[in-house]
């Protein structure tokens, strides 16, 4: 047991578990946009999943991974058209769209990485850390939490900033205004259609850069279903975060950490079956939702289309 | 309407065959322009990819239909998708989004291949496949209970409920088959039961008579809609709850109804899977057919009956499909964006149809005027 506690060992563990909570703090904060705006965005796991493809190829052309996660941000974006357009502009149901759009992006990405890399299996260097000076120097949690890559301080700058954002601003009113009285914003002369379109698309964008990260930092390379459901954890996250969005990282720390204790389980040769670690952030969530379920409201509007004039 | 030669009595007498027929020529039309659409698409992706699509498309008809063999594997992977297309129709009828088919399907699969062959040598042979197929419905059913009673009770969104018990399930399911169900094999599966306890054949044919059961449900599934209040308060419910409140109806407990049947009809596909084809389980086995089902029930209209060639097509897709990938060299999630793009052109269509309905034309007023120059 002693080599479990380890400084080395805590170091990797928390590496990895924040490297897992990422992906998942981008695309559920992604989510918690489009949610608040009453769009119920199911197919984000096909966002990240095409985010993550595109990312790992960019970077892998061009060894960068600002350009990585830029594609990706902007493959997410082309996937959250498909949204943008069959739910927000033509009023279609939502999950069934988000079904299509998981299945088919599934089946994209697999042939893709079939044609391009099925014997090559190339890999991308892994990220730079970014020690922030003093703080790096704390054992255990120095070089684990405070030297991070910079993606993981933008991801925590873009929560603050989204807080603000749906706090403080006619943005973030007209956001909370669409997702529980489109009809109310229509009235006071706001489009609900370009509100939606907005957040739809931010899911996209910060879903592609959260799939990226998955593929080129937190994996190095691309395999066919590497989200492996991540897309409906963040789903879940983003449903419990109702519109907090401190609560995203809360929720991806939580998955994260069980994700990174299973392996390092597992590594480290303890006989506790996998499947049980990754069983209890889920658990624990069903228990959330069983003792708080009276005070569990998602925006009134969540899912429904909006047709101006109809009742 | 308007053409003075027919009386009033001609009209009535007209109208409704009418009505019924072009209602009809209209639900086919919604089903085949999408599926029509989604061949030609994915044609036009394998040519990108390098296959040849007629090669490709001629690989799927010879593995799924020329050859004996593959038209009974068609048939027999249809059990499955219409049992769990089913429980998909109670649920979605009643607008409650079961997410989580994929849990209560492995879950079950567990306890059948678990239990299986300690019930195979005690009972005799069809108690014993009815025994095992109660315990998966119980099980399917169960793990429909916390999101159904949340739902009933408080109002808390299925998506995420249903979406959490069925990560739980599959995961259960993993542990279950690798500790307290694990066999003597090296790898993590469970004993296997007799080949002679195993689901009969269909006399003639390799196909398991869970095709029958399956058959079965669909023609009940269907009469329930069509013929019984019950079926028709889970159509209340699923098109205006407030609605389902005035009328009386016990609103709570038809969710939970609702959802539980769900769930057992998964459990009862994963029970015809197990028996019929395997006769154990390996811990790392998932079909995964949760998603993948819910097009077809959409492309069927929420009619069990319907479902039927539904099923088929994506039976072959995916039997035929396996096939003409490995001759293409391409992996056969070919299926997934098949299925995927099959919806998306679904909703388009019926997007467009809604519009025909309405009597509005077809293309936006900017398009029409650039169209006429």
């Amino acid at each position: 047991m002693d080599s479990l506690l380890s400084e080395r060992f805590l170091t990797e563990l928390i590496i990895g578990g924040i490297a897992a909570a990422i992906p998942l703090l981008y695309a559920s904060l992604g989510e918690l946009v489009a949610e608040q705006s009453g769009v119920l965005n199911v197919g984000l796991e096909g966002m990240m999943l095409v985010g993550a493809f595109a990312g790992f190829v960019a970077t892998l052309e061009t060894q960068s991974l600002l350009i990585g996660l830029a594609v990706g941000g902007i493959a997410g974006i082309l996937v959250s058209l498909i949204m943008v357009l069959f739910c927000v502009r033509l009023g279609m149901d939502q999950i069934v769209v988000g079904i299509g759009i998981v299945l088919s992006a599934e089946g994209a990405t697999s042939l893709l990485h079939s044609t391009w890399f099925s014997r090559s299996y190339p890999r991308v260097p892994s990220a730079e850390g970014l020690p922030i000076p003093f703080l790096s120097d704390i054992p255990v949690l120095g070089p684990s939490v405070f030297a991070q890559p910079w993606p993981v301080y933008f991801g925590l700058g873009l929560v603050v900033f989204m807080t603000w954002l749906l706090r403080k601003t006619t943005i973030g009113l007209n956001l909370r205004a669409a997702g529980e009285r489109p009809d109310s914003l229509d009235a006071a002369g706001v489009s609900v259609v370009r509100v939606r379109t907005a957040a739809e698309i931010t899911a996209g964008l910060l879903a592609g850069i959260g799939g990226a990260y998955m593929a080129i930092v937190a994996a190095g390379t691309f395999t066919p279903f590497l989200t492996n459901g991540a897309g409906f954890i963040a789903i879940v996250i983003a449903m419990i975060a109702r519109g907090r969005p401190w609560w995203t990282v809360l929720g991806g720390l939580l998955f994260g950490m069980s994700l990174s204790i299973a392996t390092a389980l597992q590594l480290a040769g303890v006989k506790v079956p996998t499947a049980i670690v990754f069983m209890l952030p889920f658990v624990s969530v069903v228990l959330v939702l069983i003792i708080f379920a009276r005070q569990s409201r998602l925006p009134s509007a969540l899912g429904l289309p909006y047709h101006r004039g109809s009742r | 309407m308007t053409a003075p030669a027919t009386t009033p009595d001609e009209l009535g007498a007209a109208e409704p065959v009418s009505g019924r027929l072009s209602r009809w020529a209209t639900s086919t039309a919604l089903a085949v322009i999408p599926i029509g659409l989604a061949f030609l698409i994915s044609a036009v992706i394998l040519a990108l990819l390098g296959v040849d699509p007629v090669a490709f498309f001629g690989d799927i008809v010879t593995a799924g239909i020329t050859r004996e063999s593959g038209r009974f594997d068609v048939i027999t992977r249809m059990a499955p998708i219409m049992l769990i297309g089913c429980g998909m129709i109670f649920a979605f009828r009643a607008s409650l989004w079961n997410l989580g088919i994929d849990g209560q399907f492995l879950l079950a699969a567990a306890f059948v291949a678990g239990l299986g062959p300690v019930v195979m040598a005690n009972l005799p042979v069809p108690l014993g496949w009815v025994v095992l197929s109660l315990i998966a419905m119980v099980v399917g059913a169960s793990w429909t209970l916390i999101p159904s009673l949340l739902k009933a009770r408080y109002g808390t969104n299925e998506i995420v409920t249903s979406l959490m018990m069925s990560f739980i399930g599959v995961y259960l399911a993993v542990v279950l088959v690798s500790g307290p169900f694990d066999g003597p094999a090296a790898v993590p599966q469970t004993d296997a039961v007799p080949r002679d306890a195993m689901l009969m054949d269909i006399p003639g044919t390799s196909v398991h008579i869970g095709f029958l059961v399956a058959l079965v449900v669909c023609f009940v599934t269907y009469l329930v809609f069509a013929r019984t209040s019950f079926g028709t308060r889970v159509d209340v419910l699923g098109a205006n709850p407030r609605a389902a409140i005035h009328l009386g109806i016990n609103v709570p407990r038809l969710i939970v109804v609702t959802f539980f049947i769900s769930g057992a009809l998964a459990g009862l596909a994963a029970s015809m899977d197990i028996q019929g084809i395997f006769g154990y389980m390996r811990a790392d086995w998932n079909p995964a057919y949760g998603l993948a089902v819910v097009p077809l029930v959409f492309l069927a209209r929420m009619n069990a009956l319907a479902l039927i060639p539904f099923a088929a097509l994506f039976s072959l897709m995916s039997i035929g499909g396996q096939y003409a990938a490995r001759r293409a060299h391409i992996p056969s999630d070919f299926v997934l964006l098949f299925v995927g793009v099959l919806l998306l052109c679904m909703v388009g269509t019926q997007y467009l149809n809604d519009k025909r309905a309405r009597g509005e034309p077809l293309l936006p007023h900017s398009l029409r005027r650039a169209g006429r120059g």
